[in-house]
């Protein structure tokens, strides 16, 4: 009994700075998880992964006047990520180019910038902080930044879930019945690139994208609807951030890529074992009903 | 009762300055059922496009009796088929009219539902994922979709495609019952036998009207030629304008030409 609290309960109960990290990180989740979701669902899993990239120049500019400073990098973060989807979107739509290769030209001269404004003035190791986070050293300001990006989120989902839903199932459909298409369609670009910024302080620019995409992608092997996908990926974010943490406690790892790595473990296992996974799909395959 | 559900003006729908449906003028009658025919590339798909309101027309206007509501039900849906979702799922979207995005889906919509997939004949399949349905399945779930939105103007683009004889018969029943009810109903068909049958108006499309009118008449051999050679002759030419109304367009007919040969009709 001992053995199990001092495995799993200690290392919350005894460090503030752990407290805050789980608590930081479960809020992370519930917020960028569902919208996780969506992305895979839209295949736009590796847009999340280059708009991750997009913010660093921003979070840069506002390290580079501000020094290590969490508003000042969330704000500079936001604009640079608002900027890339917008332009990104905005020649795909006006030019012969599509959105993926215009995205990748984005990102990258976006990436540029960023480590270049990083190493003006900081040392490799700012570079490091912004580029992986660290979420053992959220303070309360981060911790309210983080609220209030997740309250944003839900409601937000909360009022536009039907049109999200309806625009990723049948977009000729919405638009003939309705004008919400490309609102909301820019309104959910938008969720993505606050949920980056607020999980790039915990997780760094690099792994907070990995929190929004790993549980989405491993719920996906469990179930045929959106709804309890989104739960089953809030879940599986929760479960990946407490893992990870304790994971990096005792075994003195990075807490950013232990959490993303325990939510990578659950990928595969889902990959094997869930119900629309690999093994359940050829053990039914040798049964079948007579209608 | 010749009240105008729809009224064309000087219509002129297409994509990249290359015209659909050129100068379209006319009418449709409330609770008309007329029936869309036409070879491939023959404006009658960018014709529904245009009327529903997702293709703004390049001159011209199409003007919709206020209050009319349309559903639309596309040749080429842009459905998601991987999308994990529900047949009910699907067919709820055709609560949008109603319920907007907020409002909340009451048991009488549920009711709604069931009784719309009973009515295409997928009773008991409110729970079925949609990747796991057949293309005439889906097909009918759609038609499910357009029984739902209540609609005073229906479009219907080739619906009978991918599906089943017997099926095809419910479909025109179902046609047939919102005929009954008043409402304006639009159909591209290929079908001819189907539309002498079933439909009492057809409208021949030759990228412009060639006939317009009771289907014995549009559906005449001779018109039926020319349809044919109409769009035959629009391939190795240009299109041309009356030169005193539309003057400026002659420009782009000059123009559009160079690049059209050789193109085939634009997809309609």
């Amino acid at each position: 009994m001992d053995a199990l609290y001092s495995l799993f309960i200690a290392p919350f109960a005894d460090f503030g700075f752990m407290q805050r990290a789980l608590f930081g990180s479960l809020m992370l989740s519930l917020g960028a998880c569902p919208i996780g979701v969506f992305l895979m669902l839209r295949r736009m899993s590796l847009s999340g992964d280059a708009m991750a990239h997009a913010i660093l120049p921003g979070a840069a500019a506002g390290f580079l006047f501000y020094g290590l400073e969490i508003l000042p990098m969330t704000i500079g973060g936001l604009i640079a990520g608002i900027i890339v989807a917008l332009g990104a979107g905005a020649v795909s739509r006006f030019t012969i180019q599509r959105e993926d290769a215009s995205m990748a030209a984005f990102y990258l001269i976006s990436l540029a910038i960023g480590v270049l404004m990083v190493s003006i003035r900081g040392s490799s190791v700012d570079l490091m902080h912004v580029l992986f986070g660290t979420v053992l050293a959220l303070n309360n300001e981060a911790l309210t930044l983080i609220d209030g990006i997740v309250a944003v989120t839900l409601v937000s989902l909360a009022i536009f879930w039907r049109a999200l839903v309806a625009e990723c199932l049948d977009p000729l459909f919405l638009r003939s019945v309705s004008r919400m298409g490309s609102p909301v369609h820019f309104i959910f670009l938008g969720l993505v690139v606050l949920n980056l910024v607020g999980g790039f302080q915990a997780l760094g620019t690099l792994l907070s994208v990995g929190l929004m995409m790993l549980p989405a992608a491993a719920a996906r092997f469990w179930t045929t609807r959106v709804e309890p996908m989104c739960v089953l990926a809030v879940l599986i974010g929760f479960a990946s951030c407490i893992a990870g943490l304790l994971l990096s406690y005792h075994a003195s790892l990075p807490s950013g890529p232990a959490i993303i790595l325990s939510a990578g473990v659950v990928y595969f296992a889902s990959i094997l074992f869930g119900t629309r996974g690999i093994l359940r799909a050829r053990i039914i395959h040798h049964r079948h009903r007579t209608a | 009762m010749t009240q105008t559900c729809l009224t064309f003006r000087d219509l002129t729908l297409g994509y990249n300055s290359h015209p659909a449906i050129h100068h379209l003028d006319g009418a449709i009658r409330k609770g008309s059922l007329t029936a869309v025919v036409g070879a491939n590339g023959s404006g009658k798909s960018t014709l529904m496009k245009g009327i529903v309101g997702v293709l703004k027309p390049m001159a011209g206007e199409v003007i919709r009796a206020p209050g009319v509501r349309a559903a639309y039900l596309p040749q080429q849906s842009e459905l998601d088929r991987s999308f994990p979702a529900r047949v009910v799922d699907l067919v709820s979207l055709g609560l949008w009219p109603k319920r907007g995005m907020l409002g909340r889906y009451t048991g009488e919509d549920r009711e709604a539902v069931s009784q719309a997939l009973m009515a295409v004949g997928l009773g008991g399949f409110e729970k079925r994922p949609i990747d796991t349905l057949s293309g005439g399945q889906l097909q009918r779930t759609l038609f499910a979709r357009v029984l739902l939105q209540d609609a005073d103007l229906i479009l219907l683009d080739e619906p009978f495609n991918a599906v089943d004889a017997k099926t095809v018969g419910d479909l025109i029943a179902l046609i047939k019952r919102w005929h009954g009810e008043e409402r304006t109903i639009m159909v591209v068909v290929h079908d001819l036998d189907l539309v002498r049958q079933n439909f009492p108006e057809t409208l021949l499309l030759a990228r412009q009207p060639v006939a317009w009118g009771e289907t014995r008449e549009t559906l005449k051999p001779e018109n039926l030629l020319r349809a044919r050679r109409f769009h035959e002759a629009w391939e190795e030419n240009a299109p041309w304008c009356e030169p005193d109304e539309h003057a400026h367009d002659h420009d782009h007919h000059g123009h559009d030409r160079d690049h059209h040969h050789g193109a085939g009709p634009r997809a309609a």
